[in-house]
């Protein structure tokens, strides 16, 4: 894995609020890098800069020092036009309250980014029923977004996330509207579509939707303090003997 | 653990020899709390000398049989209605950790916290990356399905024990953090060590970015974590 190019690349970024007596430093000098086909958790108590982390790593805020890198972009001395491109491009987000537009059903949802990226509707919308269907959603295509549970429309949110050719999830909280069992599905799903190749981040507080991630990273005070990656699954409960 | 009730519950579905009990316990629960044959065997002969299984033949290939009596059943009965204790709590080395580390010279409690997360969350880790094994190995059905029920429910067990406690390490160290804010504001002689103890510097100051003061402990709240020493 280590032989790749990372999909998303954070270097000695720092995010300060505020000036003087306010100042608040969100993030403290964060380096982390994320691989095709990996899953990152961050999980952090509130206020430890987690959101912050993943506003900046998609380009939705500016670093006050440090480098983003997607892909092959700097996204911090990138334009406002090529970072426009970027994040209808390469970048997909998965916030808690969905943020579907009700207007448009499920397939029209998911083709948006594409078309508004210059593709035809008619292309556009074949790419997004591929991308409901690889999801097991194809049967609710023409679905308007009040008419799916909140499970399923976050799985069509994680579909227009990762629709055309895009390889970075960001989701903040996506499981937090969500009762637990349906959380677990939805976590389930971009557990699948990162062992498909796709990379993601996932910040959440939920250690049971953490579990699901390749490698868990602590943030405290705006700094990573620790991390934790999963072992292979065939070295486990060995070793232990039971007491009569 | 109840060996004894798991192989009163094996039997119950016909008489059965050691070494087939412990594979069959084993499949149940995944394997994660592993039998060796001995215990096999000195459970059943303790289960024989109380009247619960009694030796009855052979198999073809040679193999001594047990088989559950009535007062086996009747036990197993009573095991299956009556709950597991939990009034009695068995020792809980962590529990006992972080209660000595309150105010302990030269043991950051945020540290020893931290170091059990990274392992707790690991072990969630691993426990989840089986539970997507099990998850398909149930759907899929087939001829081991009952076992591989039983084993989900397991690992489903040990990811929901792990996750209380997590998130009591979550809550202990807030729980810290807002009772050293606290004590940083009330300005008292024992403030130093309490903050000292919660081991973050930002965290005790009131601007402090974790720091919860609208959320804060009363006054008197401080008294336990503060006067430890």
């Amino acid at each position: 894995m280590s032989a790749q190019q990372p999909v998303l690349q954070l270097q000695n970024l720092t995010r300060v609020h505020g000036a003087g007596a306010t100042e608040v430093h969100a993030l403290r000098g964060i380096d982390l890098a994320v691989y095709p086909g990996e899953l990152v958790a961050v999980m952090g108590p509130s206020g430890s800069g987690k959101s912050t982390l993943l506003t900046i790593a998609g380009g939705l805020d500016a670093p006050t020092s440090g480098r983003v890198i997607v892909e092959d972009t700097d996204i911090t001395t990138a334009s406002v036009k090529e970072l426009a491109a970027l994040r209808r491009r390469s970048i997909g987000y998965v916030f808690q309250d969905y943020n579907l537009i009700p207007a448009l059903t499920a397939a029209e949802n998911v083709a948006l980014p594409r078309e508004l990226d210059g593709t035809s509707s008619r292309k556009a919308r074949v790419e997004a029923l591929k991308a409901l269907e690889e999801m097991g959603l194809g049967h609710l295509s023409d679905r308007f977004p009040d008419e799916m549970s909140g499970g399923q429309q976050q799985r069509v949110a994680i579909a227009r996330a990762l629709v055309g050719d895009r390889r970075l999830v960001l989701a903040d909280e996506p499981t937090g509207a969500l009762d637990s069992e349906t959380g677990e599905s939805v976590l389930a799903l971009l557990r699948s579509r990162c062992d498909a190749g796709a990379a993601g981040v996932l910040v959440t507080h939920e250690p049971r939707f953490a579990a699901w991630a390749d490698r868990v990273v602590f943030l405290r005070d705006g700094a990573i303090v620790d991390q934790t990656v999963r072992s292979e699954a065939d070295s486990l409960l060995s070793g232990q003997v039971a007491e009569a | 653990m109840s060996i004894r009730h798991g192989l009163l519950a094996l039997l119950e579905r016909g008489p059965r020899y050691g070494s087939q009990l412990r594979t069959e316990f084993e499949s149940r629960t995944g394997s994660t709390w592993p039998l060796n044959v001995g215990q096999v065997y000195t459970t059943l002969s303790r289960l024989e000398r109380d009247g619960m299984v009694a030796q009855g033949g052979e198999d073809a290939a040679g193999h001594a049989l047990y088989a559950i009596t009535d007062s086996g059943r009747a036990e197993l009965r009573t095991w299956f209605e009556k709950p597991v204790d939990r009034t009695s709590p068995a020792r809980d080395e962590l529990a006992i950790k972080l209660a000595m580390a309150v105010g302990a010279p030269n043991v950051d409690i945020r540290d020893v916290i931290q170091s059990q997360r990274r392992h707790t969350v690991k072990a969630m880790q691993d426990y989840t990356r089986l539970k997507a094994q099990a998850l398909i190995a149930v759907e899929s059905g087939g001829a081991r399905e009952r076992d591989d029920v039983a084993w989900l429910l397991v690992l489903e067990q040990l990811i929901f024990q792990t996750e209380a406690e997590a998130r009591w390490l979550d809550h202990c160290e807030s729980r810290l953090i807002r009772l050293s804010a606290t004590a940083a504001h009330t300005g008292s002689a024992t403030a130093t060590t309490a903050a000292g103890t919660a081991g973050a510097p930002t965290a005790a100051a009131p601007t402090g970015a974790d720091a919860a003061p609208t959320e804060a402990a009363p006054p008197e709240a401080a008294s336990p974590a503060a006067g430890a020493r």
